[in-house]
């Protein structure tokens, strides 16, 4: 098969944004969990709190570390492999791209060296706020990445000029159409995913290690947080849904996979095979009608299929259609875990249930998994469009030589696979190396305005006394 | 029309403002990389990273402003330098890839120590030079059809050398930083390197500068046939002056050595101004050559530059934020000030 320059740079893209997703949905949620935490232990001194806040802040830093290094690789490769698309739309996405960066990664990269090194260096109060900054330092990042991304799924508020887009109102831009649900689902999600993340840690620590204190609080923290967000999620999953179906019909129909051109009564399929060539689906298993009845609240309401354009629009079906079922199911789990926690609860055997515990500690990746399904739900239901109904990906890509890409991207794979074994390691590492002992928290946090050396040495040689 | 020509302008002065803050905060950062073989000891290796870790972020940060405000401001600029540029690049993001993971994982790892060392001097040197080949590449000039043609044609002698220039450019902005940050042994030893650094670094910028006189006539008209080529002369007097006093004042500080410390502490950290601003200087003299061009010879800024609506846009979010960022940045150092200790601080 002759190489071909355009798959190998998409591959490259889908690659490296694959791996990059995966940090900032953990450090999204966890620098806010920090952030609750030290302000639970600023108010109630508590030391419980601090302790959780100083045990994840190290697998904080060394997620948050992993999502800048492959944060940058994305910001160039707009230009690198797909420098076509860059000239056409750069005066939309650049700007948003360049705010970006002014209120958030400056922001996040500021006070992130004051959170994780200041403690000796600024006051309890003055570390807080670093912490919170970062957090929300995130979250405008994700405000305007998903501005970008959206606008290229349901396009607004442009003029095509010359072949190239120029921006007529930069609200429309912003909150174009599908900016808000997808703002606020992949929010969401991301709190969701580092809630998982903190909730089976605790369970498995509540049953290996001696630290049960923090266990508890962080096992009995993060249910409260599950049993809130995750039917919110699938509510907002559910809006999510019906802005899909009026802006971008055709990749509805693969998510639900729907071939005729116009069917009513739609059903609901549990599972099936898509089959791109026969144009059906072999295995069916269906709720009959659910599906109209959920997108058009008519249990005989009509949806447009796949046929109804030509196959050359079409995306990959199947891709699309199995990574909607994986976020969905892994959304419907979620939401049983945190129902039956509360029953637990309850009951008073929260505690104490071994095989519920055991079952959550392996829900740790589920998060992730639920948001890589649905980015592969939502990129891939675009295609062939690179900006939605505008340009196709195809026409847009460097005309580099297949071989320079080639190279590179056998860099990227490389590189990332040898990194993430890395990163899984050492998460482990501090996981199973647990908090640090109180009395060494207070240690460290005696007097906590000092600045230097002196004054860090007086504290060693007279530990005791300068408790405030 | 004015402000059709002055909103480019001042896009064009903010990509060098910021390619400047990229060049001199992760200069010293990734110097302290490049400097990293030639120390020895697990203590020195722990004094120079964290003599920088908690900047190491920030400081890339720069590099991705200037990204997307040549992706904002410029499109067709960034569209065509990245893509020419493409293996320069992705060796560059590989190196510090490596190099960023370094800070995170070294200082909690027992026996695979020693690779993080390595992945921290080679990624940086790595990106260092891979930053050096890019601006060979765009002083020498490029070659518009290169883009599909062979994929070494950025690899010249001149590019090497400017690579290696670059490299030994970043090491002084390193040393002088660990001159300002540290004492004793080290102190020492930056102090020294620093000097020899500093000849190579002065030899080079006058090689490079001769050999783009040579081969340029638009640049050499420019700098001798303008009506500001007195003015401009200034530029390397300027830095002559400046590598003098450099030099002096690392002499100083090797001769106070032993002697009761911080005896005249200006000398400690003068050294770390005086590197950047011929830093500076040198920059300076790279915009007087280029000016107007983004791409020389093929792409003057205005002729990339993005419509009106775009510029205007970011306008606002410059205004406020730049000057926010720059304080808050500051702060952040003022925090840290002071020489580096030897006993365990973080997280
Ligand atoms: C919903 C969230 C989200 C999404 C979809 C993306 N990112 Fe991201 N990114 C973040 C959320 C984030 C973050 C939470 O702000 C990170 C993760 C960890 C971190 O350090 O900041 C980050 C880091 C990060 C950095 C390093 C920032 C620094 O130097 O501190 C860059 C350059 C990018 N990203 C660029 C991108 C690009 C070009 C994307 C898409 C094509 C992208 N990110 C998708
Ligand atoms: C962070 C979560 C994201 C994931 C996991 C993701 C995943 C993907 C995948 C799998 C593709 C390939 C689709 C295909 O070619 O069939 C793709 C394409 C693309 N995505 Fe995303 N994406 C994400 C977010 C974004 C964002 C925030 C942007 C831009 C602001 C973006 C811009 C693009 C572009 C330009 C392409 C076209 C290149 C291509 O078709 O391969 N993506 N993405
Ligand atoms: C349980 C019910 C859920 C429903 C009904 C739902 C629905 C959807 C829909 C319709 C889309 C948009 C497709 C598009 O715009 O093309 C989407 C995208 C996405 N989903 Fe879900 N989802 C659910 C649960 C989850 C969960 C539990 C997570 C992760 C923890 C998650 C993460 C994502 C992400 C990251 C995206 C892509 C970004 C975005 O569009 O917001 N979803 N989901």
């Amino acid at each position: 098969m002759e190489l071909d320059a355009a798959l190998l740079s998409r591959l490259q893209f889908a690659f490296t944004i694959s791996f990059h997703i995966i940090f900032p949905s953990i450090t999204i949620g966890l620098a806010t969990l920090i952030a609750i935490w030290e302000g639970l232990w600023l108010k109630t001194a508590n030391p419980v709190y601090l302790q959780l806040a100083k045990f994840w802040i190290k697998p904080f830093a060394i997620t948050f570390g992993m999502g800048v290094v492959s944060g940058i690789v994305l910001s160039y490769e707009f230009g690198t492999n797909f420098s076509e698309f860059s000239r056409i739309t750069g005066a939309v996405l650049g700007p948003l791209m360049a705010y970006e960066v002014l209120t958030a990664f400056f922001l996040e990269a500021g006070f992130l060296g004051i959170m994780l090194f200041g403690w000796q260096r600024v006051g309890p109060k003055l570390h807080f706020l670093s912490t919170v900054v970062v957090a929300v330092g995130t979250w405008i990042s994700a405000f305007w990445i998903i501005a970008a991304n959206s606008w290229m799924q349901t396009p607004a508020g442009h003029r095509i000029v010359d072949g190239i887009f120029q921006v007529d109102s930069w609200w429309q831009v912003i909150f174009n159409p599908s900016m808000p649900y997808r703002f606020s689902h992949m929010l969401l999600a991301a709190f969701i995913t580092a809630t998982f993340v903190v909730l089976a840690t605790s369970a498995w620590q509540l049953r290996h290690s001696e630290h049960k204190a923090m266990a508890r609080k962080g096992l009995s923290m993060t249910l409260w947080l599950a049993l809130l967000l995750t039917p919110l999620q699938a509510f907002v999953g559910d809006l999510h849904g019906l802005n899909v179906k009026q802006h971008q019909p055709v990749k509805l129909a693969a998510m639900e996979g729907i071939w005729p051109e116009r069917e009513a009564g739609v059903p609901l399929l549990l599972f099936a095979v898509p089959d791109k060539v026969a144009e059906k689906n072999h295995f069916e298993l269906a709720i009959p009608k659910l599906a109209s009845l959920i997108l058009t609240h008519d249990a005989d309401g009509e949806l447009a299929g796949l046929k109804s354009v030509p196959a050359a629009d079409r995306p990959n079906v199947p891709v699309v259609f199995f990574s909607f079922r994986v976020m969905v199911g892994i959304g419907v789990l979620m939401i049983l875990v945190a129902l039956f926690g509360a029953y637990l609860r309850w009951r008073g055997t929260l505690y104490h249930s071994r095989w519920f515990l055991t079952f959550c500690s392996y829900l740790a990746p589920s998060g992730i998994i639920a948001v890589l399904a649905g980015w592969y739900v939502v990129e891939v239901g675009r295609q062939p469009w690179i900006v939605y109904g505008l340009l196709r990906t195809v026409d847009v890509v460097t005309p580099l030589p297949a071989e320079r890409v080639l190279f590179s991207l056998t860099l990227f794979v490389l590189t990332y696979s040898l990194l993430f074994g890395v990163y899984l390691y050492f998460m482990r590492k501090l996981i199973r190396k647990g908090p640090p002992p109180l009395e060494q928290l207070h240690q460290q946090l005696i007097g906590v305005k000092a600045s230097g050396y002196a004054v860090a040495l007086a504290k060693q040689l007279t530990p005791a006394q300068e408790q405030k | 029309m004015e402000l059709q020509l002055g909103l480019p302008l001042f896009y064009f002065l903010l990509l060098g403002f910021a390619i400047l803050m990229y060049v001199l905060l992760d200069g010293f950062d990734l110097g302290m990389g490049i400097l990293y073989p030639w120390f020895n000891t697990d203590a020195e290796h722990d004094h120079l990273m964290r003599s920088i870790s908690h900047v190491w972020d920030g400081n890339e940060t720069w590099l991705v402003f200037g990204g997307v405000i040549l992706f904002g401001a410029f499109p067709l600029a960034y569209a065509s330098i990245a893509s020419l540029l493409y293996l320069p690049i992705m060796l560059m993001l590989i190196g510090l890839i490596f190099r960023g993971v370094a800070f995170e994982y070294r200082f909690k790892s027992h026996t695979s120590k020693v690779w993080w060392n390595r992945a921290f001097a080679a990624g940086s040197s790595l990106a260092a030079f891979c930053q050096g080949l890019m601006l060979g590449v765009i002083v020498q000039g490029v070659d518009g059809s290169s883009l599909t043609q062979s994929s070494l044609q950025w690899l010249t002698p001149f590019s090497l050398f400017t690579a290696l220039a670059v490299m030994a450019g970043y090491a002084l902005l390193a040393c002088t930083y660990l001159t300002m940050k540290s004492r004793g042994a080290i102190q020492q030893k930056a102090a020294r390197y620093g000097q020899r650094l500093l000849i190579f670094v002065m030899l080079a910028m006058l090689l490079v500068s001769l050999w783009t006189l040579y081969q340029q006539p638009d640049i050499r008209s420019r700098w001798f046939g303008g009506v500001y080529s007195l003015a401009l002369m200034v530029l390397p007097l300027l830095a002559v002056l400046a590598a003098r006093l450099l030099f002096r004042d690392l002499a100083r500080v090797q001769r106070q050595f032993g002697a009761e410390q911080a005896i005249n502490n200006r000398h400690e950290s003068r050294p770390f101004w005086l590197s950047a601003s011929l830093f500076l200087l040198a920059f300076a003299g790279l915009v007087v050559g280029l000016y107007p061009y983004l791409l020389p010879q093929q792409l003057s800024f205005y002729a990339a530059a993005a419509p009106d609506s775009s510029l205007g846009f970011m306008l606002p979010g410059v205004m406020i934020f730049l000057p926010l960022i720059l304080a808050y940045t500051l702060w952040g150092y003022h925090i840290f000030r002071g020489k580096i200790e030897d006993y365990e601080e973080g997280y």
